[in-house]
């Protein structure tokens, strides 16, 4: 199933003890997008990111998905349940069971402990980790213990989680820091790959990899949005030079 | 304040004064004809059945001949005789016991050596009850002419039990020349007690007033039953007047009464908690600062106790300085401990607070089997020096006793001694860097492996010294350290981990909420009480009182 | 994919195997020691024999509920004794009632301490023991009830690690000093003893014993197929996710607490049938069954065998109790050395307990061969 929401933030503001993390930010993403974000640190990605999810409530502004969806009023796991989801930087999957028990976790559906007690995988539920399982390429390396997985290969495991719950819009928070070049080629095809049925956000600092995924690039810069668009235009912006590489 | 009770009292002194000087202008004859008296009276007293052995004594007692004080103290004493052969009565030196054969005797009249007899030849004067009673209080009245303060005290507290006209002149006579303050106000007391009971209301009053700043119990029991109302409606005391005055004196005495005993109660809970708060605290320093959980803590405060009976054991004459020799030896013995304890096992377990539970459980164990080996599982006392013995009694309602009082203050020093350490030395200062961020205090050259043991010595000798302190509250054996384990990690957990003053907080607050229930519901219903109440305090605030800010140990 | 899904259902579980056998084996061998062999020989198993494995079989069936909460879902609890003897009491209650008028006393309803303690008549919560159906509720639901009112007020706010593990020791700590009070009617610091009879059968007499011993292996086994079932259900790898990361088991939707409170409360009714099946043939229960040493202890010997596999919970049981058996006969002073050096030594040394010992050596001849990726064991492991 295709996405059709738009992502839009209008004017966004979020201030910490004085201190605006978000300022006035304003952005859209379309649905299938593959959109990139970056900016130097403090920029505020993270927290556009946290206000998104519902962990951060802004002080101004609105966020919608879709037409219908105001995410300002939901609770976190409404948000999550409305099919946004959300891959931390550090991967978190489970050490101790193989990457087909963490994805099988991942199952969207009901979690009751009754349930999952007496629940047995249906051929469809079996399909879909399968398939997912293409998707991130461990597909030999189903009955591993996910705690011997390669760096790499645990963060693809945890977008892979993310997309057990189907989501229509992902959001990735760096997710190529600390991974070798192979596994940053492998990453952008997955993330490339995604894009279309699902829109993806990605945050990172990796100009190589954004060159090699994206189509838009948002700038952020002290909770607003300084420069977007494609790589070459953004890379010439004289602002996003000076915020960069400038006093 | 006092109404002088001169007038009978005068008339009294002055015919005594007469007879004295009637006594005194004749003494050979008087002597020798009050002597005569002294041994026929003797001889009565030795034919006499227990009914009329007190009009005798009361006979020996009103002869005002100088030896019947020692007479009447040995007959209370079991040790008035009479010899078989010649039926004379003599006094014991010393009382008879099992193994005593012959006795040495005292002349009834000279009070000088008589020669010695054995027992077969010689019958005791016996007494029972009450006869005692009465010559309990008849030697009182003579202690209330001693020159010891203290004894005239006891012997006033002794009369007061049974005041009849003949006391309550004796009261009166003395208290008109009391020097002590103490004594005088005994017998004021007891003076206007008696005076409760007298015909004349205004007399009563008089007495309802003096006995409002009382603070005695006695005192309160008395004016509470002038109070009570018989069926036919009315009252003990007839005049309405009295009973108001009593009423309200009764009053001011119970509420100043309550007031000092919740003092005591605070003060008792206080000492409860300081036990609790050292106990704590070395636990809060190797919980909080190093995450490790040392289920051999109360091990710890075992050897700190089982130091001080050694060091008592080899310090047999210096029971009074051999505790402050104990405290620095069990602060050295428990670190020591604590430090092998740390190389040898807990060292290998940082991060996995559940294994260094498990394992610090068999060191408990060991330990424990270990002192149970050298000492064997009797208990050991360990006795208190006489500075630590005793009472202070502040007033009659609230009364203090030293070794706790010295333990409360013990506990606040080491408090502050651990605060120093932390806050200003360079070890404290490492201490806190290694808990607060374990590779950058690296990083910056701080030997982070010393920290760790010297942060659990630390802990455990300050386990040690609560050890000492335990030594004089309770028996020494090797069972100590388990109970106390459990009581001093909830004080942690309650408290907050890592946190001295909440351990300080916790330790305190948990022992006066035990002493406060221990009089409605029993120590052991208070003490499941209190642990409920944790439990559910912990649902509220999981992290304690003063929550650990910074890395916390779950990581 | 149809081949696909076979691979990860045929995990091949050797463990569950040599557990049931052996247990089969023990039982068998012992019940026909007993009745077959006559007394005069020197393989016959006495009535103290009888008790003896009777006691190790509760004991196992104590530490596999220990095992489940503890290898599967991190929840240390050292206070499961309490639920092992609150079942253990609401049997003894029952086996009271039934001495009837065959007490010192001859009180047809009330036990001898009553009559002793000059009660006028059977306090509430004793009425109804005197049926076994009733009992038997008893003896699950109030540990059930119990666990479930801990549970609730722990797991929903959010207490884990050290923190739950001392609060199940004051826990345990509590019910002991309640239940030493001679005026709670549980029989003070006596406790229950004397018992006649079960059900009409004799508790003295051999046959009896026998069955009895035959009925807890039984109901082991049972228990030990059912945990192996949670365990190997999904709601068990959300267990075992919850062990290793419970805020993220949390971030993926599942309600962490409320999985905690009903394994914890499965674990509460194991150990209470443990404690139910354990008095009769002991043949007395006292409130130092309750004592925080007890609960610690079943932690030992789940740990000795290896947490997180069931049939290591339950062989280190077997193993830790035979030992203190044979220790606390021969050198009663030694066994406090040992069981401290047990403790230091197993968590220093043996994380994964003898059974990871042992799988680890099995493990590396396995390794020798050639195996696809696809068909490696699924391994009991415990870090």
């Amino acid at each position: 199933m295709s996405v059709r929401k738009t992502l839009s933030l209008d004017k966004l503001t979020v201030s910490f003890d004085g201190f605006k993390a978000l300022n006035d930010l304003t952005l859209q993403v379309d649905p299938g997008e593959l959109r990139c974000i970056i900016g130097p640190n403090g920029a505020g990605k993270t927290t556009m990111m946290d206000v998104i999810t519902g962990k951060t409530r802004p002080d101004s502004g609105t966020a919608t998905f879709g037409s219908d969806l105001n995410l300002l009023s939901m609770s976190e796991p409404e948000i999550a349940q409305a099919g946004i989801g959300r891959k931390f930087q550090k991967p978190t999957v489970f050490e101790r069971l193989t990457v087909f028990e963490n994805l099988e976790l991942a199952l969207a559906g009901d979690k009751s402990f009754f349930h999952t007690l007496f629940a047995r995988r249906t051929p469809k539920q079996d399909k879909r980790i399968y398939e997912v399982l293409e998707i991130i390429g461990l597909t030999t390396q189903h009955q591993t213990e996910a705690g011997t997985l390669a760096h790499g290969q645990k963060q693809w495991l945890e977008i892979g989680m993310l997309m057990m719950q189907e989501p229509e819009l992902l959001l990735v928070d760096e997710p190529v820091a600390g991974m070798t070049p192979q596994e940053i080629e492998r990453t952008a095809e997955l993330l490339l790959s995604l894009a279309g049925e699902h829109s993806v956000v990605v945050v990172e600092h990796d100009m190589d990899f954004v060159r090699s995924i994206a189509k838009r690039v948002t700038v952020l810069h002290e909770g607003h949005v300084i420069a977007e668009g494609d790589m070459d235009k953004v890379q010439k912006d004289p602002r996003v030079i000076e915020v960069y590489l400038g006093a | 304040m006092r109404k002088p009770f001169l007038r009978p009292g005068v008339q009294f002194v002055f015919i005594a004064l007469l007879l004295l000087a009637g006594r005194s202008a004749s003494p050979v004859f008087a002597q020798a004809s009050s002597d005569a008296t002294l041994l026929s009276t003797l001889g009565q007293l030795r034919d006499a059945d227990f009914s009329d052995k007190e009009k005798f004594v009361d006979q020996l007692d009103q002869s005002g001949h100088p030896s019947v004080q020692a007479i009447l103290t040995a007959l209370l004493e079991d040790r008035l005789y009479s010899r078989n052969d010649d039926m004379k009565v003599f006094l014991a030196k010393t009382a008879a016991t099992e193994d005593t054969t012959s006795l040495d005797l005292i002349d009834p009249v000279t009070l000088k050596g008589a020669g010695s007899a054995t027992l077969d030849n010689l019958t005791k004067i016996g007494t029972n009850n009450h006869l005692r009673r009465a010559l309990q209080t008849m030697l009182a009245r003579y202690k209330l002419s001693s020159p010891d303060a203290a004894v005239r005290l006891d012997a006033a507290r002794n009369m007061e039990n049974d005041l009849d006209e003949a006391t309550v002149r004796i009261f009166q006579q003395r208290v008109a020349v009391e020097t002590d303050s103490k004594v005088k106000e005994e017998l004021s007391t007891g003076l206007a007690l008696a005076a409760l009971d007298g015909s004349d209301p205004q007399a009563r009053l008089a007495a309802v007033n003096t006995l409002r700043h009382s603070l005695r119990q006695d005192v309160l029991n008395k004016l509470q039953t002038l109070l009570v109302q018989s069926s036919d409606g009315s009252y003990v005391e007839s005049d309405a007047n009295v009973r108001q005055a009593a009423a309200s004196a009764a009053k001011s005495i119970s509420r100043r009464r309550t007031f000092y005993s919740g003092f005591e109660t605070l003060f008792f809970g206080l000492s409860l908690g300081s036990v609790l708060v050292l106990i704590a605290i070395g636990l809060a320093i190797t919980f909080g600062v190093m995450g490790v959980i040392n289920m051999a803590h109360g091990e710890l405060m075992m050897l700190g106790a089982y130091t001080t009976y050694v060091v008592q054991t080899l310090m047999p004459n210096h029971t009074e300085t051999s505790i402050l020799v104990a405290i620095p030896a069990a602060f050295i013995v428990a670190t020591l401990m604590g430090i092998l304890i740390e190389r040898s096992v807990i060292r290998f377990l940082y991060g996995r607070p559940l294994e260094t539970l498990l394992a610090t459980f068999g060191v408990s164990l060991i330990l424990q089997q270990l002192v149970r080996t050298f000492f064997t599982a009797l208990n050991r006392s360990v006795n208190t020096p006489n500075w630590m013995s005793g009472t202070l009694q502040v007033n009659e309602a609230l009364s203090i006793t030293y070794n706790r009082l010295y333990i409360v203050i013990f506990t606040m020093l080491v408090f502050a001694a651990l605060l120093v350490v932390l806050k200003r030395t360079r070890l404290g200062l490492d201490i806190r860097a290694v808990s607060q961020n374990r590779a950058m205090a690296r990083a910056m050259g701080i030997r982070s492996e010393w920290v760790d043991a010297l942060t659990f010595g630390l802990g455990s000798g300050i386990a040690g010294v609560a050890g000492v302190a335990l030594s004089q509250l309770t028996n020494v054996n090797p069972n100590l350290g388990q109970s106390y384990i459990i009581d001093s990690f909830m004080v942690v957990v309650f408290g907050g981990v890592g946190s001295l003053w909440g351990s300080l907080v916790g330790g305190m607050s948990m022992g006066i909420v035990n002493e406060l229930l221990e009089p409605y519901a029993g120590a052991v219903l208070a003490k499941i009480f209190v642990l409920i109440v944790l439990i559910l305090f912990i649902q509220t605030r999981p992290r304690g009182l003063f929550p650990p800010t910074g890395r916390s140990s779950e990581n | 994919m149809a081949n696909y899904t076979l691979w990860i259902s045929a995990r091949r579980d050797t463990g569950t195997g040599w557990f049931l056998g052996s247990l089969a084996l023990i039982v068998i061998a012992v019940a026909v020691l007993n009745q077959a062999v006559p007394a005069s020989s020197s393989l016959h198993v006495g009535a103290y024999g009888l008790t003896l494995v009777g006691k190790y079989l509760c004991y196992a069936l104590l530490a596999l509920a220990v095992d489940l909460i503890w290898g599967y879902c991190g929840i240390l609890s050292l206070g499961h004794a309490a639920f092992f003897s609150l079942g253990g009491y609401a049997m003894g209650m029952y086996l009271m009632r039934q001495i009837g008028t065959r007490g010192v006393y001859g009180d047809p309803i009330l036990p001898d301490f009553m009559v002793f303690l000059n009660y006028k008549s059977l306090p509430w919560f004793w009425h109804g023991f005197n049926h076994f159906a009733f009992a038997l509720a008893m003896m699950m639901v109030v540990p059930a009830a119990l666990a479930l009112l801990f549970g609730w007020f722990a797991f929903r706010s959010r207490v884990t690690g050290v923190y739950l593990s001392i609060i199940t020791q004051a826990l345990t700590y509590a019910l002991m000093l309640a239940f030493f009070r001679n005026d709670m009617g549980f029989g003070g610091n006596n406790g229950f003893t004397d018992f006649k009879d079960i059900l009409g059968f004799d508790l003295h007499s051999d046959k009896v014993r026998v069955v009895l011993l035959v009925i807890t292996g039984i109901v082991l086994a049972v228990s030990y197929l059912i945990c192996r079932a949670i365990v190997s259900s999904r709601a068990g790898r959300v267990l075992r996710a919850i062990r290793d990361a419970e805020s993220r088991t949390r971030f993926l939707g599942y309600r962490v607490a409320t999985y905690k409170t009903w394994v914890f409360v499965i674990s509460a009714v194991l150990a209470g049938i443990a404690g139910a099946l354990y008095v009769p043939q002991i043949g007395i229960i006292n409130p130092s069954e309750f004592s925080p040493i007890n609960s610690i202890e079943v932690v030992i010997w789940v740990a000795v065998g290896g947490r997180g596999t069931l049939y290591g919970a339950a062989a280190g049981a077997l193993l830790v109790n035979y030992a203190k058996t044979y220790f606390t006969s021969s050198i009663p002073e030694a066994w406090n050395y040992a069981l401290g050096a047990l403790f230091v030594l197993v968590t220093l040394f043996l994380p994964r307990g003898i059974v990871g010992l042992v799988s680890g050596r099995a493990r590396k001849l396995k390794n020798a061969e050639p195996l696809p990726a696809q068909a490696k064991q699924q391994e009991p492991v415990s870090k």
